[in-house]
């Protein structure tokens, strides 16, 4: 389809703003600008066109199937949508009197008291924006933590092979080496080599439990207990939170500090890639490192961005969280685990699970053999699903799975949803003997087939240019 | 009660039994059980859509909406077109993720490709990514992107936002860096402090333009003292100014960024907002997160894709410069129809009315016996006067359904003034403190 | 898979041939072919120190990033800039694109002859 550029017709314009009611004032030559930016010039029928045909391009949770792993791209409630446009949160401006802004404080004063309960921490800041913002900030408080006491020699932090990309990237981020540990044949942390590892410069070990491949580490307090012991603090990576809350606390797991995603766990919306909102929490004695607003808040901490977060996304995490209450929380976790085992289930005896035994909200299958008989990846597996109106699960991770796709069904979908993606993956296994071709170049029926990204990369082309 | 799970008791038995298990409990055999929650949670009961509704709404109604607001400060009330508040509300736009399978993203990623094409245009830089969480981590990433082994001294203006030199700092003390912050001298960044400060070992030099208090920085000056130091060169920039300002490219910028906010989203008591990103092409592959780019499918037809992303942490991991991934993508969104609905008069035409009703207010306020603006420089839509209890004024403003200026420092008070307040807001603003200063 | 008889190679999948005294650094056919298709090369400044066994850039595929490790300690006398434009010259004539150039070359890691480093690719599979 035509880029907005392509629309623009010169003149063209939506009528928005009045006259100017007082005289005007121009810039002085030297502060100007030499020539007007090339925005489009539309009419509002043009641009209501042009982003509807945008939207028809775009699967959504609302368009089917997300069975995205990792991601848990549950229902989004619209309720939470139009509680966060009220003109008594959307509305307020961030550094107006306190005293006008006793909502917002309620707000984020019961979504950490009830995010509190629910992970086991004793304070928590909303301050970052996503969930690798979140392990920023959680790592940051290890840091301070290890400053403060004087013990300049902790420089490493510890990171299982089966982590997501974010926990080391976000331990340099800190300043700290990382030491990256190997699973056991479980997946889980391999307690010798854990061993090996943690020493005097030990300042911390990142995990998510249950782990990248959906298994609940049982090891989980000798984990928390080794590190202790050592000497270092144990990072809760919040992203699989979803299989376990309501049922088992980090907190009550041995960790000391936390972030979470409110986009997966607690149903705000992706955003298409966007906003999210990654709370961290954190125990009693790490409460004086939490990062403030210099000028929303008090000054004298750290801080790691404007203001005090996306408020608008801890709206809907709020009004999530009063519907589910109690019961629903637990009872989410209990339904993304069951989705999980059954569609798990389905799929056994055709696809071969990576670990075969019970999983948390997600599982990994391995597809090594169909590759080595059929030649038909997991790429052309999960291409092929984008034909079905499925999005395909998360491709090649974790790591140390080859020939991976992570699925992650979530709770809010209901056992038809689940037998029909079955059936259509079983389906695909099928094909995959009698045409492979028909895989290898999917999908079919698409406004695009698969773009080519060496191309992409090798001479970017990262914005439109009059021809 | 309030429940988002379409399986019955009856379908959920039926599932139980196709695992294998007898109860859900089951499912969580691997979890130790002194460590299980034996007892309910503490927190309240669920509740139904309509009880949801009310408890929230309860909380909105304690925060106070102001008729008319004069207060800036890295929060700007804009007039905010009501096509760019629907078309957000999409569902497949809030709904979906991070366009990873292209062939059933294409819509998202060419809203990003379009967005990063305004960016470019708007900042006359050579390439822009899909952005980051605000202004404030924006600069913080755009410092890092400058510091190699040899230089890693960061140097940020003393008139950039508070918030925006913390979060500076935060990300220095991540890595174990020096920032420094240069000094002020009447309201904009000192250049004989700054060319003082600019060692062999700085990377780079942040400058906010117009700066915290509103004034415009001698931008092009400061640039070129910079880059004589071999140093690189970060603006950050008021979006809405820019279609009327000198582009931080034509201001010899290496790395252009901003907050995103003042481009149709709402003040939101902080948030959402986004970080808009860009930078010359020699910065390119050091620029963080997503990035969008142009290429073709197997049969030659126009596609879009996440590109360049090696550079990314879950590619590169520990040696990756960023850690991000998810970014503000339905905020990229809107601010791109934002753009497209102003178009480039309507956007100029925001920025030129802002400035003019700033003039207008800080001319009338300054009529007034005890006022007078602090600084003598040129300014935007921002500007600092002195004026004796300003506490009181404040207050009388705030009973008229006015938000006044902010307080900064002892007897300053910072004012912003948009497109939105009219003549006869303005007017009722300065009478009330002519009327409490009189007194 | 060629392996030039002329050039030594490291474990780490590196070339390496002395030209008029200066070291010259590329990759081998068989580290191209693991890569795929290169996209770009991140490659060091004339004047830098590289250490044997140490990484002194990266080649990007689409999907995968992979240090490169200099062979050898030395300072760098020239780069090939012409891969900043034409990064898939190193799938297409791996031994034709060198990377680097080194000079005041004071040591190297071990270095394998044609047969060896063959041998070598062959177990690694």
């Amino acid at each position: 389809m035509k880029l907005i550029f392509e629309k623009s017709v010169p003149g063209r314009r939506c009528t928005i703003l009045p006259a100017c009611d007082v005289e005007s004032v121009s810039l002085p030559d030297s502060l100007r600008r030499d020539e007007k930016p090339a925005l489009p010039e539309m009419s509002e029928t043009d641009i209501s066109r042009h982003y509807t045909e945008l939207c028809k391009q775009v699967h959504g949770v609302n368009c089917g199937f997300y069975p995205l792993g990792s991601c848990t791209m549950k229902y989004n409630p619209r309720i939470d949508e139009e509680m966060a446009a009220l003109p008594g949160f959307a509305g307020v401006h961030p550094l107006s009197p306190a005293e006008d802004r006793v909502g917002m404080r309620q707000v984020l004063d019961t979504a950490s008291e009830y995010l509190c309960e629910i992970t086991g921490m004793d304070d928590m800041t909303f301050q970052p924006a996503a969930g690798a913002h979140g392990e920023f900030t959680g790592v940051l408080l290890i840091k301070q933590y290890h400053d403060a006491r004087g013990d300049k020699k902790r420089t490493k932090i510890i990171v299982p092979d089966s982590a997501h990309g974010t926990n080391p990237a976000t331990a340099a981020m800190c300043g700290f080496d990382v030491v990256n540990i190997a699973s056991g044949p479980d997946g889980c942390v391999d307690l010798d080599a854990l061993r090996a590892a943690l020493g005097e410069d030990t300042a911390g070990l990142m995990l998510t439990n249950p782990n990248t491949v959906g298994i609940f580490d049982k090891n989980i307090l000798e984990i928390t207990r080794l590190v202790h012991e050592a000497g270092g603090l144990c990072y809760y990576d919040g992203a699989n939170l979803n299989a376990v809350m309501g049922i088992v606390r980090p907190g009550d797991m041995g960790f000391d500090c936390i972030h979470m995603n409110l986009h997966k766990t607690f149903a705000t919306p992706h955003g298409g890639g966007g906003p999210g909102a990654g709370a961290v929490g954190c125990k009693a004695f790490l409460k004086e490192f939490l990062p403030h607003s210099a000028l929303a808040e008090e000054p004298g901490h750290l801080q790691v961005r404007s203001f005090q977060g996306n408020f608008l996304v801890v709206v809907r995490a709020l009004a999530y969280l009063l519907a589910l209450g109690r019961e629903g929380i637990p009872e989410a976790a209990e339904n993304a685990v069951l989705n999980a085992n059954y569609l798990m289930a389905k799929l056994k005896g055709t696809y071969t699970p990576a670990y075969d035994r019970l999983c948390m909200h997600e599982f990994v299958l391995d597809l090594s053999d169909l590759k080595k008989e059929t030649g038909v990846s997991a790429l052309d597996v999960a291409k092929s699903l984008i034909d079905e109106g499925i999005h395909p699960p998360t491709m090649y991770f974790p790591l140390i799975v080859h020939e991976a796709l992570m699925l992650e069904p979530t709770e809010t979908e209901g056992p038809e949803t689940l037998d029909h993606a079955a059936e259509v993956l079983r389906m695909l296994y099928k094909k995959a003997f009698e045409d492979a071709e028909a895989m290898h170049t999917a999908p079919h029926n698409m406004p695009i087939g698969r773009p080519d990204e060496v191309q992409a990369a090798r001479k970017p082309v990262l914005r439109w240019k009059q021809a | 009660m309030g429940s988002y799970i379409p399986s019955t008791g009856a379908q959920r038995k039926e599932m139980l039994r196709a695992v294998g298990v007898t109860g859900t409990r089951e499912l969580f055999r691997d979890v130790p059980e002194q460590m299980l929650l034996h007892e309910p949670l503490k927190i309240p009961h669920g509740m139904s859509e309509l009880d949801v509704s009310r408890a929230m709404s309860a909380m909105a109604e304690k925060n106070r909406v102001y008729a008319t607001v004069l207060r800036g400060a890295g929060s700007y009330d804009h007039y905010i077109p009501s096509i760019v508040k629907y078309i957000p509300a999409k569902e497949e736009f809030f709904t979906a993720y991070t366009p990873y399978q292209a062939e059933m993203s294409q819509g998202l990623l060419q809203s990003i490709f379009e967005y990063q094409t305004m960016i470019c245009e708007l900042t006359g830089m050579d390439v822009s990514n899909a952005s980051v969480y605000d202004g404030a981590t924006a600069a913080a990433e755009a410092a890092a992107m400058c510091r190699d082994r040899r230089r890693r001294v960061t140097l940020i203006s003393g008139a950039a936002h508070p918030d925006t030199i913390n979060t500076v700092r935060t990300y220095c003390y991540g890595t174990g860096d020096e920032l420094c912050v240069v000094p002020v001298k009447d309201g904009k960044t000192d250049p004989e402090a700054l060319k003082k400060m600019l060692t062999a070992e700085v990377a780079s030099f942040y400058v906010q333009q117009p700066n915290f208090f509103g004034q415009f920085e001698d931008a092009e000056a400061l640039g070129q003292a910079v880059h004589e130091a071999g140093a690189q060169y970060i603006m950050g920039c008021n979006p809405i100014a820019l279609a009327i300002m000198k582009t931080p490219r034509a201001c010899g910028a290496d790395i252009a960024v901003g907050e995103g906010q003042p481009l149709g989203l709402p003040m939101g008591c902080g948030g959402p907002y986004l970080g808009y990103m860009a930078a010359t092409e020699k910065m390119m592959r050091k620029l963080p997160g997503r990035i969008v780019g142009e290429t073709t499918d197997h049969d030659g037809r126009r596609a879009y894709v996440l590109s360049l992303q090696a550079r990314e942490q879950h590619i590169r991991r520990e040696k990756a410069s960023s850690n991000i991934c998810s970014n503000e993508a339905l905020c990229a969104l809107t601010a791109g129809l934002y753009m497209a609905t102003m178009g480039p008069d309507g956007m100029a035409q925001a920025a030129e009315q802002s400035m003019a009703k700033a003039h207008y207010l800080a001319k009338e306020l300054c009529a007034v016996p005890g006022v007078e603006l602090a600084y003598t420089g040129e300014y935007f839509h921002e500007f600092v006067t002195r004026m004796p209890r300003h506490g009181e004024v404040l207050k009388a403003l705030a009973e008229a359904d006015i938000l006044g200026g902010l307080p900064v420092g002892e007897d300053g008070v910072l004012w912003c003034a948009t497109e939105k307040v009219s003549r006869a807001q303005l007017d009722k603003a300065v009478s009330i403190v002519k009327e409490v200063l009189a007194k | 898979m060629l392996y030039p008889a002329e050039l030594r190679y490291s474990k780490s999948h590196e070339w390496v041939k002395v030209e008029d005294g200066v070291t010259v650094v590329g990759i081998s056919d068989f580290a191209q072919n693991a890569l795929g298709d290169v996209v770009f090369v991140n490659l060091p400044a004339e004047g830098d120190s590289v250490t044997a066994g140490d990484a002194f850039g990266d080649v990007e595929s689409v999907k995968a990033v992979s240090d490169l490790v200099s062979p050898v300690t030395g300072t760098v006398c020239a780069v090939n800039e012409d891969l900043l434009d034409a990064p898939e010259t190193l799938n297409s004539d791996p031994y034709g694109a060198w990377i680097i150039k080194v000079e005041t070359v004071e040591g190297s890691e071990e270095l394998l002859d044609a047969a060896a480093y063959e041998a070598f690719c062959s177990e690694e599979g």
